[in-house]
């Protein structure tokens, strides 16, 4: 059996000679591996390299690893991994359904259950046929997580994604985002401490020193 | 299947810059053939000198004062209310052809046109139209006059779109916290950062305006007319030296124009040290009130000359007999509609088919490359940014000569698919400029998240992008359909006289001087034209009208 | 290469069209093909007749006919012109021309024509071949390679309620532009219509119009043609916009003098004032006049390319041209108003009876009104006087 979990071995990135990301990690299924860093840090680089954006100009070397599946050189939709950003970028141009159902795999059986039983769920009955426009920030994080569970990831990257709640919703989201994802190991990027401690797991920063 | 996009760029370049360089050479060798004979042929010509100086004043002069008009108007009323009224009522202009726009304005200023009829014989005492030489005076004014009305919106509707990027508001209050009137202030912090985005726009207009033909052919003069008009009768003598002289006219033209641009940039470079020195001066205002004051009826007789000559157009298409000076017609008949109707739906259809084949092609290559673009990182950058302004650049009587009898001589028979295909070259950059920005602009993350969510890079164009860009992307077909609509030499040229647009009707008739007819061909033309941008207009409101994210942009 | 190149792109075509002769095999080869026909495209009228033609071609002999509506008819040549120096000698664009004059003689000489085939036609039978100038054009020989369907004859068009008296002449005309200056001018040369203004005034003026029908002998151009320009130099000052512009073609002068500009025009054509008239483009009390001494007349002619691709639709569509039927309507004044080519004794009495029933219309004249047509001069007259008049007076603003 192949190691579970995402593994990060010597990672690397650099822009031109400049070293931004240096990181080497275990992640295992439930674990939250959290990184810190102010802005400029490099955090997104990492979350870029990990979702195979990076833009042409960077140079990684290392290798990552899921479930003992190497990722590098995958296109993004053939990784398995989910991100959800602190902005959740509902398709504007879709329903809240609409929205779920994208992220459904195709030739899924019984769609339409699925999505009412997702917005369930989260306390969103009945939201289906609404505009996101019309949702509140809360509303917004928990139709994006759910979004993203429908396309059943095997790992899971956290872009600040409660930076831009108030602090009593921060609060109920980031404990249902921990409480849905037990099972996946979880790379959590934030400047907030706060957001480091309901993970639990380990803190880094974009070198890999624990902090 | 993504790395099947990769040669997008390159077939791009090829369709912008392929038709302007075979062009040219298939100017040049005629021009250079028999050791210049036909420079020296040009150079007979008595009217040589008038041409070329008219090609320069009416370019020049039109250029400078379609940019003053432009600037004067966000300088001294962006932001207002008055400003949104004036951008409301002249970006429609932008898309009603040139054509059109020339047939409105010469019935409207023409000493036996509707104004002088408005006006006499109460006012002026005219029982007869006045001996003056209005249209077609020898000294290009009406020709000038018809360029500004189209120029103007197009340059305003340009520093439009570079004004995000220049962050007018706040830089404005500051400027005006610190005690600089409005004007002053404007052109002091927000127009050089503006116009270094619009040089090139700008120098498409400068180009356009030196060369244009069918304008030209309706308000320029004719004793000579302007070298572009006289290149395209030599074009079309039966005399084949004529055609050698022609391509040395073409040359010479398109000298003048490397030489207009080149003063240009001269006269930028003055006016930016002009400015530095103002700047250090600390003037606080700039004739503030008359400065907007000119600037805004200015904005509002253009629009109103344009909207009335096309409301002129539409009433001479259903006039009976109509005498100078009756304001209004002694009868009104839809007789010239019956007798038209029929060659108005064929060549309706005819450019209709052009312009949407056209125009898909270019999105498609438009699209493609911005695809390979966020795909590959393949950006086209300086250089091809350049090469989409070559065949706005070049002017058409410099090339599509050329161009013509090389399609000739390789056997390619004029017919609608050689037109298409040199329409395509200057709907293409038109698309390209009006697309780019907002695609470029959409925000990367929603293609990151629907590809974390499991969709590949066609699903995330087709069902993510493209419907976020809905409303960018009718706004940009609409672009392409209407300057397609409004091609003159490329159809005529390429076409081998053998399509019929409502553009190349419109001007033919035009030598007949038949208003009831070159009224309802020239109103027609602009429904064509304008027809697209409120299908643009209306589609993503109703598409997006449960949709409050997508309003904005 | 070329030939491969045309071979791939399917420009082969019957190398040798039918022999006019053997009418039913022409019919046959016809029946399916595509005429593009290139004819001046600036006046409503001509369109609407030529649209008709279609109409009955198609009806007829399955020939569809397309008009392509040219600004100029040198266009057409071109077109052909660079064809040939491209080596393309079959499939050719231009199936049939509208054209005389100058146009035919360069045609003709440059071998660019396909012919004889006019005196082949069925409907040449009915032609007035002695009555009319259809056998020469411009004083060169027609020898079958154009084939006639109008009449035309110079016609000055005056707004009575301005000019009552029609101009005996080219004197009396500068005396009334002289003393209502600005009320007159005439389409720009080289329009042909104002290149023949410039023919008119010269024939009109001269004392010997001989040397006027051979090519030009330079020793006598300039003694020739100085009562023209001595008229010309006095008659330029008083024109509309005192000469420095010039309506662009014939049908702009129409627009001017419905707009009140100007009194007075040419015209090529006896019943276009009355077309006019009917179509609201002039006013009601417009007629026509001829010069006393007589004014210049001709025909219209089509011509076929030597490289057409429908040489025998081409040949259906210049006898449809000569029908009875198409000359009547091509007469009526609410149509085209142009003269007919036929040979009133030699038509069957319906036929006959089509044209006795025209409304000539108010403004035309009769037959007898017109008077003999003067024939054209020879066309190195008018290429020359064309040239030298743009010199003195085409390019000075």
């Amino acid at each position: 059996m192949a190691e579970a979990g995402l593994v990060l071995e010597d990672v690397r990135i650099m822009l031109g000679n400049d070293v931004l990301v240096s990181i080497s990690a275990e992640i295992r299924p439930g674990e939250v591996l959290t990184v810190m860093g102010p802005s400029g840090s490099g955090k997104s680089t990492l979350l870029a390299y990990l979702t195979g954006t990076l833009a042409p100009e960077f140079r990684a070397s290392g290798a990552a690893r899921l479930n003992g599946r190497p990722i590098d050189g995958l296109a993004t939709e053939a990784r398995r991994i989910g991100i959800l950003f602190q902005d959740h970028l509902l398709f504007p141009h879709l329903s809240v359904a609409e929205n779920l159902a994208f992220g459904l795999a195709q030739g899924t059986a019984k769609r339409r259950q699925r999505v009412e039983a997702a917005l369930a769920e989260v306390g969103l009955q009945g939201f289906g046929p609404r505009d996101p426009a019309t949702l509140s920030g809360g509303q917004r994080a928990r139709v994006a997580l759910m979004r993203t569970l429908l396309a059943t990831p095997e790992a899971l990257l956290l872009d600040e994604p409660f930076a831009r709640l108030d602090a009593e919703l921060r609060d109920q989201t980031r404990s249902l985002v921990f409480r849905s994802v037990r099972d996946l190991p979880v790379v959590l990027v934030t400047h907030d401490l706060a957001d480091a401690a309901a993970a639990g797991g380990a803190v880094v920063d974009v070198r890999g020193r624990r902090l | 299947m993504t790395a099947g996009f990769r040669f997008l760029p390159s077939v791009t370049v090829l369709v912008l810059a392929g038709p302007v360089l075979a062009g040219l050479v298939g100017t040049l060798v005629p021009a250079l053939s028999e050791r210049g004979a036909a420079f020296r042929e040009l150079a007979a010509w008595p009217g040589l000198e008038a041409a070329v100086r008219l090609s320069l004043v009416t370019g020049i002069v039109a250029t400078a004062l379609s940019l003053l008009i432009a600037t004067a108007l966000t300088a001294g009323w962006w932001g207002t209310r008055a400003f949104r009224m004036v951008e409301r009522l002249l970006s429609p202009l932008l898309s009603v052809p040139h054509a059109a726009a020339a047939f409105g304005l010469a019935f409207l200023i023409a000493p036996s046109g509707w104004m002088a009829r408005m006006l006499s014989p109460w006012a002026t005492g005219w029982e007869r139209p006045p001996d003056l030489l209005i249209v077609q005076d020898p000294a290009g004014w009406s020709l000038i006059a018809g360029l500004v009305a189209k120029e103007t919106p197009f340059l305003l509707l340009m520093t439009l779109a570079a004004l995000p990027q220049a962050a007018p508001g706040r830089s404005l209050s500051v400027a005006q916290s610190l005690g600089y009137g409005r004007v002053a202030g404007w052109l002091k912090v927000v127009f050089p950062r503006v116009y270094a985005q619009i040089r090139l726009p700008v120098y498409v207009v400068l180009a356009y305006s030196m060369s244009v033909v069918d304008v030209a052919l309706i308000l320029g003069p004719s004793t000579p007319p302007t070298l572009s008009v006289q290149i395209t009768r030599w074009m079309s003598d039966p005399d084949l030296s004529l055609r050698h002289q022609a391509a040395a006219a073409a040359l010479l033209q398109l000298g003048l124009v490397v030489l207009a641009l080149g003063a240009w940039r001269l006269a930028e470079i003055g006016v930016a040290r002009a400015g530095r020195a103002w700047v250090w001066g600390g003037q606080r205002r700039l004739a503030e009130r008359s400065v907007r004051s000119v600037a805004l009826v200015a904005g509002i007789a253009l629009a109103a000359v344009v909207v009335i000559g096309l409301l002129g157009l539409a009433l001479w298409s259903v006039a009976g007999f109509w005498s100078f000076p009756a304001a209004w017609p002694d009868a009104l008949t839809g007789r010239t509609w019956t007798r038209h109707a029929a060659d108005i739906h064929a060549a309706f259809a005819d450019t209709a088919l052009i312009a949407c084949l056209a125009t898909i092609l270019a999105l498609t290559l438009v699209i493609g490359c911005l695809e390979v673009e966020h795909r590959h990182g393949l950006r086209l950058r300086r250089g091809g940014g350049a090469i989409l302004y070559l065949p706005l650049l070049v002017p058409q009587t410099v090339f599509l000569p050329g161009l013509a009898s090389h399609l000739i001589w390789i056997g390619w028979n004029p017919g609608m698919c050689p037109v298409i295909l040199a329409h395509l070259v200057f709907v293409l950059p038109y698309v390209f400029l009006s697309l780019g920005d907002s695609w470029r602009a959409w925000d990367i993350r929603f293609a990151t998240a629907a590809a974390a969510l499991g969709a590949g890079p066609a699903r995330v164009l087709f069902f993510v992008r493209l419907p976020m860009l809905i409303r960018p992307v009718l706004t940009a077909a609409a672009v392409g359909i209407a300057v397609s609509v409004g091609q003159y030499l490329p159809t005529l040229l390429v076409g081998g006289g053998r399509i019929a647009t409502l553009t190349t009707e419109a001007v033919a008739l035009g030598a007949g001087g038949d208003r009831r007819a070159i009224g309802a061909w020239a109103l027609v033309q602009t429904a064509a034209a304008l027809l697209p941008f409120a299908v643009a207009l209306f589609v993503p409101v109703i598409l997006a009208r449960s949709r409050r994210g997508l309003q904005g942009g | 290469m070329r030939i491969l190149l045309a071979a791939l792109l399917g420009l082969t075509t019957a190398a040798h069209a039918q022999d006019p002769a053997d009418w039913d095999a022409v019919l046959q080869e016809a029946e399916g093909q595509t005429v593009y026909w290139h004819a001046w495209g600036g006046s409503t009228t001509t369109n609407a007749f030529i649209a008709w033609i279609a109409e009955r071609a198609a009806e007829t002999h399955g020939v569809t006919l397309e008009h392509v509506k040219l600004a100029d008819t040198a266009d057409a040549i071109s077109r052909v012109l660079s064809e040939r120096a491209a080596g393309h000698d079959t499939g050719g664009a231009v199936d049939l021309i509208w054209i005389n004059g100058a146009n035919f003689a360069a045609m003709k000489e440059q071998d660019l024509l396909f012919g004889p085939f006019a005196e082949d036609l069925p409907n040449w039978a009915l032609v007035d071949v002695d009555g009319k100038t259809v056998t020469t054009d411009f004083t060169v020989p027609t020898d079958g390679y154009e084939s006639p369907w109008a009449m035309a004859q110079v016609v000055f068009i005056h707004d009575t309620a301005d000019v009552p008296e029609a101009l005996p002449g080219m004197d009396a005309l500068l005396a009334w532009a002289e003393a209502h200056p600005g009320r007159f001018t005439f389409p720009q040369p080289p329009d042909f219509l104002g290149s023949t203004f410039l023919k008119q005034a010269l024939l009109d003026l001269t004392e010997d119009p001989g040397p006027l029908y051979a090519p030009i002998d330079e020793t006598g151009y300039a003694a020739a043609t100085a009562p023209l320009w001595d008229f010309m130099d006095r008659l330029t000052p008083v024109l509309w916009r005192q000469g420095r512009a010039y309506p662009q073609t014939g049908p702009r002068q129409l627009q001017l003098i419905a707009d009140g500009e100007i009194d007075l025009a040419i015209s090529f054509s006896p019943g276009e004032a009355s077309a006019a008239i009917a179509n609201f483009e002039l006013p009601e009390t417009v007629r026509t006049f001829v010069l006393e001494r007589g004014t210049i007349g001709n025909a219209s002619f089509v011509a076929i390319p030597y490289n057409a691709n429908a040489k025998e639709g081409a040949m259906v569509i210049a006898n449809l041209l000569l029908s009875p039927e198409a000359q009547a309507r091509a007469q009526d004044p609410a149509v085209l108003g142009y003269g007919t080519v036929l040979d009133m004794a030699k038509l069957e009495p319906a036929d006959r009876a089509r044209f006795e029933a025209l409304e000539l219309g108010i403004a035309t004249l009769s037959p007898e009104e017109l008077g003999p047509a003067l024939p054209e001069p020879h066309p190195t007259w008018m290429t020359r006087i064309e040239g030298d008049w743009i010199q003195r007076y085409g390019v000075s603003d």
